[in-house]
């Protein structure tokens, strides 16, 4: 593994993008990273689609059939994927639509809702994905091997996670990593 | 909203009847509740100031139990009870049938706010279900003609007390007596020769004996009322435990039915030899059409000087009062147990300090099962050494079985301790062949075909004593997915690893249920294992994945049929989750589609 860099792929499903910021904190430790990884589909390198890698972070749950398709992408070519901060792991945020009707919100949102153009519909285009029913986390889609929580993971978590990773040691985060407040 | 006049009367005479006294709080609860139906926010208020405690305390005990509502949910509520045992006599069809008959889905109120039909954990009638509580009223051996016929009366409305006698009608089911059912003592013939020994020559004899406690975990009896009886107070106390929640167990039932003063003596002797004046006996709330024939024999024992002040003539004051629990499995543990007795919410404390020294009211408290109270008095009257040539080496005297399932003669079975899983069967009688047995419930152990000559003795299998049979033709998958259910509903939810993991198992075991499951799966189920063992902080969390893990290893192919590929599969059905969008935006087009397996 020393002689090539590890190939890194990172996403935000129905996420905030919160996850990739604290990703971010790292500050000036990316530049050791980038001695270690080089990135493959990122918001970093904006390449649109993901080829073999070593290792996917995968932030935001399942919120749409897009969503959907680019998660197997990642599971497909990513060796290792990781489900990033709250709204991977268990849904999160977006996950509160849950105990409402899907149906209720569109209507409510594109037909019933006061100041809304006359004759507004919910919009049918193929292009836009559907929502599902429900937003789901992302191991309840594919196959996900490593949990790092998190609102967002502190960078020194995600430091952590990832030094431990690509030293080959099992990510452990230990004390005051994983904290609730 | 303020409480109605005719609300507050009654009220307050329930109040006034539990002493204005918040550590009564349960029992404040239920009679309010028996008397108005539910718990409303105005009846809690009033309750809080009335007792003297916080609102948010009153609120938190109400919304703890399961037989405690703090919304209305009809005049008429029936709950249906879930073991596997009522399972495999048909509780899920005669329920079904009763829900569509009046018109209703299972877990919600009819629109007049007349009845609701639900499920509830075992209400220990496991040999002679199909079981069900009718406002909390034990009804057993439901068949379809009874069903329509209950359904007739809820739509009449007819008051519960009017409905057929023969409906509510328990049976003891004895098939088998040994020393302790068998025994021939008339009351007040063993505590007579217990205060004639005297307190320390009694406690002697218990040590003698051998006894262990007979909840399951074996406790020596001799010890635990020696550290009580030695422990600093200013008062001491014997609590009953007849919360008999392990879902097959039914042996307290039948001893408080037909041994009722065998039990309440153990407990006056208890008392004697620790030195305590007060004993509760704690009945589990789905028992409580016991209450009032309870309170009757212990009427009748102190008319007659076996309860009181100066018992049997001697300067020995003691009294006992019988608390009903609400519906929450968890108060079988001792310290929830006594958690419940003050009024609060059933959650274990942390031990240490045990009850002996820190108990009901922060004094020293004994906490015994019925059993053990009854077994008690053959050892004051036969003493301990003849009690301790019954039975094995460690296990002596006898123990009472609660046997279900797949046997001709389901039922009570005492025998003397060692006896062999294989005799009990042949004893109940079994048709075809057994495939398993779930001694000691669901936070038990499974066993297999070669398994069933182990001995019934803490030197092999202790247990509380359910043996519940599963015949060959059963789906030990299904049984294991029931008792996680079980325990997801019975979790206190004090603790994350028990509070989330036994949720996290009854999904995965749906999630193989309806043919979603992957090898991934059953390796998270035992992860999941590993976990809940050893974070959780009672032993509810602790053996929660018991049955998972025994039939995972014993009965492996009913799981693994279930796989639908040896890869991953997603928890849900992906293009079924897509339907509401497709129905709004009138979608039908290739992208408004999801495969549920990736097109590799």
């Amino acid at each position: 593994m020393a002689d090539r860099k590890l190939r890194v792929a990172t996403t935000s499903l129905a996420g905030c993008f919160g996850c990739h910021m604290s990703f971010l904190d790292i500050d000036e430790r990316l530049l050791d990273l980038l001695e270690l990884v080089e990135f493959d589909r990122s918001p970093i390198t904006d390449i649109k689609h993901c080829g073999p890698c070593d290792l996917g972070l995968v932030e935001g749950g399942v919120c749409n059939a897009e969503n959907v398709h680019v998660l197997r992408e990642f599971r497909k070519n990513c060796k290792i994927l990781v489900a990033l901060g709250a709204c991977a792991v268990n849904g999160g945020l977006p996950a509160q639509r849950n105990h409402l009707d899907l149906r209720d919100i569109l209507a409510a949102v594109y037909e019933t809702e006061g100041g809304l153009a006359r004759g507004a519909r919910i919009p049918n285009d193929p292009e836009l994905p559907l929502p599902l029913n429900q937003v789901h986390p992302i191991h309840e889609v594919v196959k996900i091997d490593y949990f790092l929580p998190g609102c967002p993971p502190s960078a020194d978590a995600i430091w952590k996670f990832l030094t431990d990773l690509i030293a080959g040691r099992t990510p452990h985060l230990g004390h005051g990593l994983i904290h609730y407040d | 909203m303020p409480a109605t006049m005719t609300t507050t009367s009654a009220l307050q005479s329930v109040l006034a009847r539990q002493g204005h006294d918040g550590t009564r709080l349960m029992q404040i609860l239920r009679e309010t509740q028996e008397a108005l139906g539910w718990l409303s926010p105005p009846v809690l208020t009033e309750i809080a100031r009335d007792i003297g405690w916080p609102r948010a305390r009153v609120e938190s005990t109400a919304g703890f139990y399961s037989f405690f509502h703090t919304r209305p949910l009809g005049r008429y509520r029936v709950l249906w009870s879930d073991n596997i045992t009522d399972r495999m006599l048909g509780n899920i069809d005669l329920m079904q049938a009763m829900c569509e008959k009046l018109w209703l889905e299972p877990g919600r109120v009819s629109e007049d706010g007349l009845v609701s039909v639900d499920t509830t954990s075992c209400t220990g009638m496991c040999d002679q279900g199909p079981a069900l509580l009718v406002n909390y009223r034990a009804v057993t051996r439901m068949t379809p003609r009874r069903v329509e016929a209950m359904v007739d009366l809820i739509r009449a409305e007819t008051p519960v007390a009017a409905w057929p006698a023969e409906w509510f009608a328990v049976e003891d089911n004895i098939r088998r007596k040994d020393i302790l059912l068998g025994n021939a003592l008339v009351p007040g013939e063993a505590l007579a020769a217990a205060l004639e020994r005297g307190a320390a020559a009694m406690l002697d004899e218990i040590k003698r004996s051998g006894l262990r406690g007979r909840g399951g975990a074996g406790f020596g009896t001799g010890l635990k009322w020696e550290a009580c009886r030695d422990a600093m107070g200013e008062a001491h106390y014997v609590i009953c435990n007849a919360d008999e929640g392990e879902p097959g167990t039914f042996k307290d039932r039948v001893l408080l039915t037909r041994y009722a003063d065998l039990v309440f003596e153990g407990m006056t002797i208890a008392g004697h030899v620790v030195g305590a004046k007060k004993g509760l006996l704690y009945l589990r709330g789905e028992y409580r059409y016991l209450l009032e024939p309870l309170e009757s024999v212990l009427a009748a024992r102190r008319a007659a000087g076996l309860l009181g002040g100066n018992i049997l003539g001697q300067p020995f004051d003691f009294d006992i009062e019988v608390h009903l629990g609400a519906g929450a499995y968890i108060c079988g543990e001792e310290s929830a147990l006594i958690e419940s007795l003050e009024g609060k919410p059933g959650r274990p404390r942390i031990r240490p300090p045990f009850p002996v020294t820190h108990g009901y009211l922060g004094q020293p408290t004994t906490v015994n099962n019925v059993e053990t109270l009854a077994a008690a008095c053959l050892v004051a009257k036969h003493g301990g050494e003849w009690y301790s040539k019954v039975g094995t080496t460690k296990s002596a005297g006898s123990k009472i079985l609660s046997v279900s399932g797949d046997v001709e003669r389901p039922g009570i079975y005492e025998y003397p301790f060692g006896v062999t899983v294989q005799q009990v069967l042949n004893d109940a009688g079994i048709e075809g062949c057994t495939q398993a047995v779930q001694v000691s419930g669901p936070s038990g152990v499974t066993l297999g075909q070669n398994e069933l000559e182990r001995r019934i003795a803490f030197e092999d299998i202790p247990t509380a004593g359910a043996l519940m049979v599963f015949d060959c033709t059963r789906d030990m998958f299904e049984v294991a997915r029931n008792f996680a259910h079980f325990f997801a509903h019975e979790s206190c939810g004090f603790c994350t690893p028990c509070r989330v993991g036994t949720t996290v198992v009854a999904r995965l075991m749906d999630k193989l249920a309806t043919g979603h499951g992957s090898p991934y799966d059953i390796d998270e189920m035992f992860k999941m294992h590993r976990l809940m063992q050893g974070a959780s902080h009672c032993g509810l969390g602790n053996s929660a994945c018991n049955p998972m893990f025994d039939t995972l290893n014993k009965f492996r192919p009913a799981y693994e049929r279930r796989l639908k590929s040896l890869d991953y599969e997603p928890a849900f059905d992906l293009d079924a989750a897509l339907s509401q969008a497709r129905q709004m935006t009138g979608r039908d087009d290739a992208a408004a589609h999801l495969a549920n397996v990736e097109e590799s």
